[in-house]
Parts: C-alpha cells; sequence; structure tokens
C-alpha cells in the first residue's frame, strides 16, 4: 500500500463521514459547516489525481465564496426545527423507496458491462514538466472558444438579473453617498463669521466675585 | 549537503516513511522561524508606532524590550480559557484553529529562494488564493458559535469585507499571471529577473504594474483586517468583533493566525511584484547583484513596515466607504489595468 492509497482512504472516509453529517446534523449550521469539510475533501481526492486546477478552483469558488454566502443565509435564518422535523416518520416509508430505487439504479450503470467502466484505467501520472492548466486552457480558449463564451454570457446575464432583481430606492432610506461626501469642502458645511478680537463687555457684575472664589 | 542530508533518510527510513520525515522536517523548517517572525511582528508594530508617536515603546523585559514577545506569549498561555455558557463549545474552540491553520498552510508554496520551496507546484497561485480564502470560516464560525451580538456582527462585517477584497486582489493577481506566463511563484520571480536594467529594480512587476501593485497592497491591508480596514475588531464600535468572547491562548491564536497572514501578504507582495529573492541590483554586479533569501526577507520586513506606517497614520474607515472602495474603486481600476497590460502586450513595445 502506497502512501497516495492510505491518504486516499483517510480522505474517502472524511468525505462520506461529512456528507453524512450534511443529511443528519440537526443544525443547519453544522449541516452547512459539514458541506465545506466534504468539497474540501472531494478537492484533495482530485488532487490526488493531478487534476490540481479542478481541486483549487473547487476550493476557490464552492469553500471561498459561495459557502460563506449560504452559511450567513443559514446563521440568520430564524426557524423552528422542531416544526420541520415533524411528520418525518410518516413520510419515511415513501421517501426510503425513493432512495433505493435511485441507490438500485446507480449501482446498474455501475456494474453493467454496456457502460465500459472497466475499459477505463487508472490515472497515469502525468509527466514531469506538463502542466495541467495549459492542458485545460489551449483547448477552452481554441476550439471550446464559443461554448465557453456562452456560459460567460450566461452567467453575466445571471448577475444582473440577480442585481437587478433586488435593486429598488426605497423611499425612506437614508442612504448617504460616499463618493458626494469626500467631495465636500470646507466652505459648503462652515462659515467663518468676522469677529473683532476685542468686544467691549458689559460691567462685570457680581457673578465675577463668585468666579473667583477658590474651589473648596 | 541538504541531498545527501535527503538521500540518508530515504535510505534509513525507506522510501515512503523517509519522504513523510524529510517533508515534516522541510514544515518544521518553515513554520518554526514563521511562529518566530509572528511573535516578534507584535514587538516590531509596537516599536515602530510607537517611535512615530514619539515614544519609547516596550522597553522593560529583557534589553530593548527584546524579550517581551516572549512575555505576552506566556502571559495568554497561562489565562484562564473561559467557555461562555450559551457558546456551541466544539465550534467555539475549533473557530481560532480554522482561522490559523490556512495561515500557515499557505506557506507551502511561498519560494524563499531558488529551489527553496517546500511544494513547487505548478499552480502555486492559485493554490495560494484558495487556501487563504479558507482563512474566513474560522471568523464566521467564531461569530457564530460564540453566540453573542458583538461578536456576531462583527464577523458579518469581517466576512463581507474579506470576500469583497479577494476579488479586487484576484484580479491583480491575473495581472501578474498575464505578464509571467504562469502560476508557478518560482517562474513568475525568475521572469522579473530579465528585462530593462538587467534584472534591476528597474524590471521588477510593480513599475509596469503599478495600479495593480497598489491594489493588491491596499486589498492585502483590508484582508487581513489591520487598520485603517479593522472594522471586524473596532474597538470603539464592537470592541472586538468576533473575539470578544474568547480569552487567553484562543484568543492569541486568532492574533497567531492573523500576524501569519500578514507576512503572508507581505511575502506575496515581495514574490509578485517586487521580484522576491532577485537583488534591486543589476545582475551584473559582483555581490550586491547576487539573488539571496535576504533579500526576500528584507522585503517583507519593508511590506510590514508598510502595514505598521498605515496603521499608525490613518484613521479607521467608515464601513460603507470601505466596501465602496473595494467594489466600485479597485475592481475596476484593476479590470481596465489588465485590458491596457494586454493590449500593450500585443505591441511592439511590450516588456514581456
Amino acid at each position: 500500500m502506497t502512501l497516495t492509497t492510505v491518504i486516499f482512504y483517510i480522505f474517502a472516509a472524511i468525505l462520506i463521514a461529512s456528507a453524512l453529517r450534511v443529511i443528519t446534523a440537526k443544525n443547519p449550521v453544522h449541516a452547512a459547516l459539514s458541506l465545506v469539510l466534504s468539497f474540501f475533501t472531494g478537492a484533495v481526492l482530485w488532487m490526488l489525481i493531478e487534476a490540481e486546477f479542478l481541486a483549487i478552483s473547487l476550493v476557490l469558488v464552492y469553500v471561498g465564496a459561495v459557502m460563506v454566502l449560504f452559511l450567513f443565509v443559514v446563521m440568520m435564518l430564524d426557524i423552528n426545527f422542531e416544526e420541520l422535523r415533524k411528520g418525518f416518520w410518516s413520510y419515511f416509508p415513501f421517501a426510503a423507496v425513493v432512495a433505493v430505487i435511485m441507490a438500485a439504479e446507480m449501482v446498474l450503470i455501475l456494474i453493467a458491462p454496456s457502460t465500459g467502466l472497466d475499459a477505463y484505467s487508472a490515472v497515469a501520472p502525468l509527466p514531469e514538466g506538463v502542466s495541467n492548466i495549459k492542458q485545460l486552457g489551449v483547448p477552452i480558449y481554441t476550439d471550446y472558444l464559443l461554448p465557453f463564451e456562452l456560459a460567460a454570457v450566461l452567467l453575466l446575464v445571471a448577475m444582473i438579473a440577480a442585481v437587478s432583481l433586488t435593486l429598488r430606492r426605497r423611499k425612506n432610506t437614508k442612504y448617504i453617498d460616499p463618493a458626494e461626501q469626500i467631495k465636500v469642502k470646507r466652505n459648503d458645511r462652515l462659515r467663518i463669521v468676522k469677529m473683532d478680537a476685542v468686544v467691549e463687555q458689559p460691567e462685570p457684575a457680581a457673578a465675577d466675585e463668585a468666579g473667583d472664589k477658590p474651589a473648596a | 549537503m541538504i541531498d545527501a542530508l535527503h538521500n540518508g533518510f530515504l535510505s534509513v527510513l525507506g522510501p515512503t516513511l523517509g519522504l513523510f520525515a524529510w517533508t515534516l522536517l522541510k514544515i518544521i523548517l518553515i513554520v518554526a522561524p514563521l511562529f518566530g517572525a509572528v511573535a516578534y511582528a507584535t514587538l516590531y508594530e509596537r516599536k515602530v508606532i510607537g517611535y512615530m508617536q514619539i515614544r519609547i515603546g516596550p522597553n522593560r523585559v529583557g534589553p530593548f524590550g527584546l524579550l517581551q514577545p516572549i512575555a505576552d506569549g506566556l502571559k495568554l498561555l497561562l489565562k484562564e480559557i473561559i467557555s461562555p455558557q450559551a457558546a456551541s463549545t466544539g465550534l467555539f474552540f475549533l473557530a481560532p484553529v480554522m482561522v490559523l491553520a490556512p495561515a500557515l498552510a499557505v506557506w507551502a508554496v511561498v519560494p524563499f529562494a531558488p529551489g527553496l520551496v517546500l511544494a513547487d507546484v505548478n499552480a502555486g497561485l492559485l493554490y495560494v488564493m484558495a487556501i487563504s480564502s479558507l482563512g474566513v470560516y474560522g471568523i464566521i464560525v467564531a461569530g457564530w458559535a460564540s453566540n453573542s451580538k458583538y461578536a456576531f456582527l462583527g464577523a458579518l462585517r469581517a466576512s463581507a469585507q474579506v470576500i469583497s477584497y479577494e476579488l479586487a486582489m484576484g484580479f491583480a493577481l491575473v495581472g501578474v499571471l498575464m505578464v509571467s506566463g504562469s502560476l508557478n511563484l518560482s517562474d513568475i520571480v525568475n521572469q522579473q529577473g530579465h528585462g530593462i536594467g538587467g534584472g534591476s529594480i528597474l524590471s521588477w512587476n510593480f513599475i509596469p504594474l503599478f495600479p495593480l501593485f497598489l491594489v493588491y497592497l491596499i486589498a492585502g491591508v483590508a484582508e487581513t483586517n489591520r487598520a485603517p480596514f479593522d472594522v471586524a475588531e473596532g474597538e470603539s464600535e464592537i470592541v472586538a468583533g468576533h473575539m470578544i468572547e474568547y480569552s487567553g491562548m484562543s484568543f492569541a491564536l486568532f492574533f497567531l493566525g492573523e500576524y501569519a497572514n500578514i507576512w503572508l501578504i507581505c511575502a506575496m507582495t515581495s514574490v509578485l511584484f517586487m521580484g522576491g529573492w532577485l537583488s534591486p541590483f543589476a545582475a551584473t554586479i559582483p555581490v550586491l547583484g547576487a539573488p539571496s533569501i535576504f533579500w526576500l526577507l528584507g522585503k517583507m520586513m519593508f511590506v510590514m513596515f508598510l502595514f505598521l506606517w498605515f496603521r499608525a497614520t490613518f484613521p479607521r474607515y467608515r464601513y460603507d466607504q470601505l466596501m465602496r472602495l473595494g467594489w466600485k474603486v479597485f475592481i475596476p481600476v484593476t479590470l481596465v489595468w489588465i485590458v491596457l497590460v494586454a493590449a500593450w502586450m500585443q505591441t511592439p513595445y511590450s516588456l514581456w
């Protein structure tokens, strides 16, 4: 057993355990954190087959950005989880049947001879000096340029849609524009009034005596 | 000598265990000095800010206060660790570790001198970005697990800020990636070694990519939650942000992570924009022009000084202005400069 195999089994076990935690955890924040762990472990498994670009982008995009926002949402939720868990056992038989059918279908695909999964050999290690990223980048920007650009446009449209859906001007908001704010000059806020340095005071009254008294 | 030691490990322990032990040794050789640097960064900070405010700074423990970080460390170690009653205990104590662990793991790909790197991977730059983006979980989990309003608000602020500035940082790195043609950090340094002035300071990336350099440096300050972007722990507003419920060593772990991240930004700024281990003098000059790890360390010290200088100089940003700076100023600046550099590279005047 090589070091790689040992690492594979350790991380595969962590992946399965964390994936199970995602669906069994009582607290949704714990579930979301378990999902983070399973993404990260999945990235390590990809790293083991030398797909380092995919592994790193999984961590960068899903773990580093998407799941953080997901956690935000989950933490802000105010849900009574007892309420949600009601009736779990009455739905359970039906759900179990669906799950068994799905699992059976997947097993059938994996063991069926016509899918030809046996023909795939283990991933050969890359020769020295070959960059995985370059191998991926060249076809994307030459052979598959159009689909790639279309996917980018699709994402852009989704982004604009998300912004425009949430964009609304509320009447009662006390929004301040920092750009306007930093343009403010002294003269916009402050008026300097010319005054004589010495002003005639009225006659000193009795109050003056009280002021002279030392503090007790 | 290093090769002999490496072969010695392999022959005594066998290929698998030998590799394991050899890698472990290299990790220790990186992490141990890093912890020293983290400890003494606090003294550096207090001394520099002290002199900037015309004070002396710590000078009681040891000569010139040199033992102050050790005294501080001992104090924090011996303090009681308090676990709030309503906190989610497991996650509460996991959070500081989640801040510190990525901050240490990133150092695996940082090259200190030619060949002196733990893992010389091709996707080094991406690795740095991916792993350093994991640190934000520690902050969020700390805020949530503390079960305190101050901590939660601080965590939300801090993580939104870190994610926002990561984008600007990423775009700044795209520029470096374009001119280097590689994601490997050693290659990025080597690429800066030829060009104008025979690999001297004039050929480093920070001159043609100056806007990206500025954006990277400032985003680095924001990323590590340092002043003037330290709204996450603004003392006058939300006391200590996500760290408010922590005490003793669990509190100290957050700071270890923060300072390790600052050193990382220093190292990355030096490697990506300031020529890494290359000398600022032309390579043809005998001794001064030779590349060496000391140049890298010197550059890191300089960037660290900039961090402290910013802290001593600028008042804290207001939160909405901080977000505006990240989204509406930095991202457009980097995008425009990336397009300009791309156009520049297509002309005969291209430097690369």
